[in-house]
C-alpha cells in the first residue's frame, strides 16, 4: 500500500524530466510568491496583485511582437509595463486625491486594453491564451533560471526591507512622523510584486501566477497568528499545491496552471471551515471559557 | 531648544484652517492647545510634524532632531488586524536606535517591558494588539512614546474614549515628562485636565486667540471669542492679502 502510494506520488518525477523541471519551478515560485502574497494581503492589497498581472500584458505583447515567443523579450517587456503602471498609480495616489485601489484599477485597465489591442493586431488567440495561462510543463532551462533568480532576489530583498515594510503596513503615520520614508519601501515592494508575476507567467501565465501568490497566503492567515509562521506556511502551501497540481495534471490530463491553483483553492476552502485561528467551525463550536 | 510658529497658514481648498499663527512653545513645558471643533488644532500638530505643508510661514523646531519627536495622532491608523503583539508594537519605538537591520537586543526588550509596566500593562506583553480595548491600546501607545524617549511629545486628543482612571494615569505620565524637562504639546477638550496638568495654553480658533499661562488664557471673554471665530464660515471668502512676511 505504502509502496503503491509512493509510486503514485514519486514515479512521474523519476520518469520524466519535464515533471522534475516543473516541480523545481514550482518550488522556486512558492519561495518567491508566497511571502510577496502575504505582504500584499497584510497591506490590504490582495487585489492589487491581480491588477498588476493584467498590467503586465501590453509589455509582454510588445516583447512578443518584436521577438516572437522569446522569454527574455517578453519578460523584460512585462516587467517594464508592470513597473510603469505601479509607478504611475503610486504617483497618482501621492499627488492627487485618488485612493490607491482606484488609481491601480484605472491604470491597469488602460494597460490591459492596450495589451489586448497589441495582441489582437499582431498575434493570434493561441498566443494570447499562452500569455494568460502559461504552461509549467513547458518550462525550459532559461525560464527555470529566471524563476530561481527572481525567487533568490525576492527573498534577499524582503529580508532587507522586512522591518520598514511591516512597520509601514502596521502604522504608516508613525513611520512618517519619525522621518523614515515609507514610500520608498512600498515602491521596492511593488517592483518585487511585478518581478514575481513576470517570473511566474512562463510557468503559470499572468493570471495563474497571481493565484499562487494570493491563495496560499490567504489560507495561511486562517491557521497561524504570527508573521513568521504565516511566511513559512504560505510558502509550504504554495509548494504543496504545486506538487499536488502537477500530479493531478499528470494523472488526469489537466492543464497544469489551473490544477495547481485549484489544489490551493481546495485547501483554502477547507481552511475556511476548519482552520484553528479564523475558520468558521472552530469559532462556532466554542470551547468552555477560562477563568477571568 | 524651542518650537516657533512663524506666521503659519495652512489651508484646505484655499480656506485656511490655521491662519497666520505666530508664537513660541515654551521648551521643557507642557502646553495645551484648546479650542472649539474646527479651530485647526489637529491641523497645526500635523503641520508641526511635517505631515502637512503650510501655505506660508514656517515651523521651526530648534534643537530637536526629527528622531526626538513623538506624535500621537487623534485616530491612529494602526492596522490592528495584523498579527502583532503588544510588546512588538511597543518595541517599534526603538526604531530610531535599531534602524533597518539592528537587533532590538536584550536592553531594548527590557526597555519595552519597563515601559509597559509603567502604563500598567506588564501582563499584556504577549497579547495580540487586536485583543485590547481602546483604553488599553492608548496605554500601549503611551508606552511606545516612553520607549522613544522623545524630547518633544505631540498628543492629539489623547484621552478620547478613555476612562477616567486611564486618563488620570496617563496625565501623571505627562506630569513626569514635564518634570524631566521634555516639551509636551497636547490638543485637549477638557478644561479641568488643562488647568491641572498644563501650565501653558494656546487658545486657537484658526487664529491665536490667546497664548500664555493657562489661568490667564482660559478666561470667559477669550473662550467666547474663540467660539465666535471658529463658527463663522464664508464659502466665498475674499482672498487674504496679509503679507506672508508680516508677523
Amino acid at each position: 500500500m505504502i509502496g503503491h502510494l509512493y509510486g503514485l506520488l514519486v514515479q512521474p518525477f523519476i520518469e520524466f524530466g519535464f515533471m522534475r523541471r516543473a516541480l523545481v519551478g514550482c518550488l522556486a515560485l512558492a519561495l518567491g510568491s508566497g511571502p510577496i502574497g502575504l505582504f500584499l494581503m497584510m497591506r490590504r492589497m490582495s487585489l492589487v496583485g491581480d491588477a498588476m498581472s493584467h498590467a503586465v500584458l501590453p509589455g509582454a505583447a510588445v516583447g512578443f511582437m518584436l521577438a516572437g515567443l522569446s522569454l527574455p523579450a517578453m519578460s523584460l517587456g512585462g516587467f517594464v509595463a508592470g513597473v510603469s503602471v505601479a509607478l504611475l498609480a503610486g504617483l497618482a495616489t501621492r499627488f492627487t486625491t485618488i485612493r490607491e485601489d482606484a488609481s491601480f484599477a484605472a491604470f491597469y485597465l488602460v494597460s490591459l486594453s492596450l495589451g489586448v489591442l497589441i495582441v489582437s493586431k499582431s498575434g493570434n488567440n493561441i498566443d494570447l491564451m499562452h500569455l494568460l495561462f502559461g504552461s509549467v510543463l513547458a518550462v525550459d532551462d532559461a525560464a527555470l533560471y529566471l524563476v530561481a533568480g527572481v525567487a533568490t532576489f525576492t527573498l534577499l530583498a524582503l529580508a532587507l526591507i522586512y522591518r520598514p515594510l511591516l512597520l509601514e503596513s502596521l502604522d504608516p503615520v508613525y513611520l512618517r512622523a519619525i522621518g523614515a520614508y515609507g514610500g520608498i519601501w512600498h515602491m521596492v515592494f511593488l517592483v518585487l510584486v511585478v518581478l514575481n508575476l513576470v517570473s511566474g507567467f512562463q510557468a503559470l501565465g499572468t493570471l495563474m501566477a497571481v493565484g499562487l501568490m494570493m491563495v496560499p497566503a490567504i489560507a495561511a492567515r486562517l491557521w497561524v497568528n504570527s508573521v513568521g509562521a504565516m511566511l513559512a506556511m504560505s510558502v509550504s502551501v504554495a509548494f504543496v499545491s504545486g506538487l499536488g497540481g502537477l500530479l493531478l495534471s499528470y494523472y488526469f490530463d489537466l492543464p497544469s496552471g489551473p490544477a495547481i491553483i485549484l489544489f490551493a483553492g481546495v485547501f483554502y476552502l477547507l481552511s475556511l471551515l476548519l482552520a484553528r485561528q479564523g475558520g468558521a467551525l472552530p469559532r462556532y463550536w466554542r470551547a468552555r471559557h477560562l477563568e477571568s | 531648544m524651542n518650537v516657533i510658529l512663524d506666521n503659519v497658514t495652512v489651508s484646505y481648498q484655499r480656506h485656511p484652517a490655521v491662519h497666520h499663527v505666530c508664537g513660541e512653545f515654551a521648551a521643557g513645558e507642557a502646553t495645551a492647545i484648546f479650542g472649539p471643533n474646527g479651530a485647526g488644532k489637529s491641523t497645526l500638530l500635523k503641520t508641526m510634524i511635517g505631515a502637512l505643508e503650510p501655505d506660508s510661514g514656517r515651523v521651526l523646531l530648534n534643537g530637536f532632531k526629527r528622531q526626538q519627536i513623538a506624535y500621537l495622532p487623534q485616530q491612529s491608523e494602526i492596522d490592528r488586524s495584523l498579527p502583532v503583539n503588544v510588546l512588538d508594537l511597543v518595541s517599534t519605538g526603538l526604531w530610531q536606535r535599531t534602524g533597518l537591520f539592528g537587533r532590538v537586543g536584550s536592553a531594548g526588550w527590557r526597555a519595552a517591558r519597563a515601559a509597559l509596566a509603567m502604563v500598567g500593562l506588564e501582563d499584556f506583553a504577549e497579547r495580540p494588539i487586536s485583543a485590547l480595548s481602546s483604553g488599553q491600546f492608548q496605554r500601549v501607545l503611551f508606552a511606545r512614546i516612553l520607549v522613544q524617549d522623545a524630547r518633544l511629545i505631540l498628543l492629539d486628543e489623547p484621552f478620547n474614549a478613555v476612562d477616567a482612571r486611564t486618563t488620570y494615569d496617563l496625565l501623571e505620565l505627562v506630569r513626569a515628562w514635564r518634570e524631566q524637562g521634555r516639551t509636551v504639546i497636547a490638543v485637549l477638550h477638557d478644561y479641568e485636565q488643562v488647568r491641572a496638568f498644563f501650565p501653558q495654553t494656546l487658545l486657537l480658533a484658526r487664529e491665536v486667540v490667546a497664548w500664555g499661562p493657562t489661568d490667564k488664557v482660559l478666561c470667559e471673554a477669550n473662550l467666547r471669542q474663540a467660539v465666535d471665530k471658529a463658527h463663522h464660515w464664508h464659502e466665498h471668502a475674499a482672498v487674504c492679502h496679509v503679507k506672508a512676511e508680516a508677523a
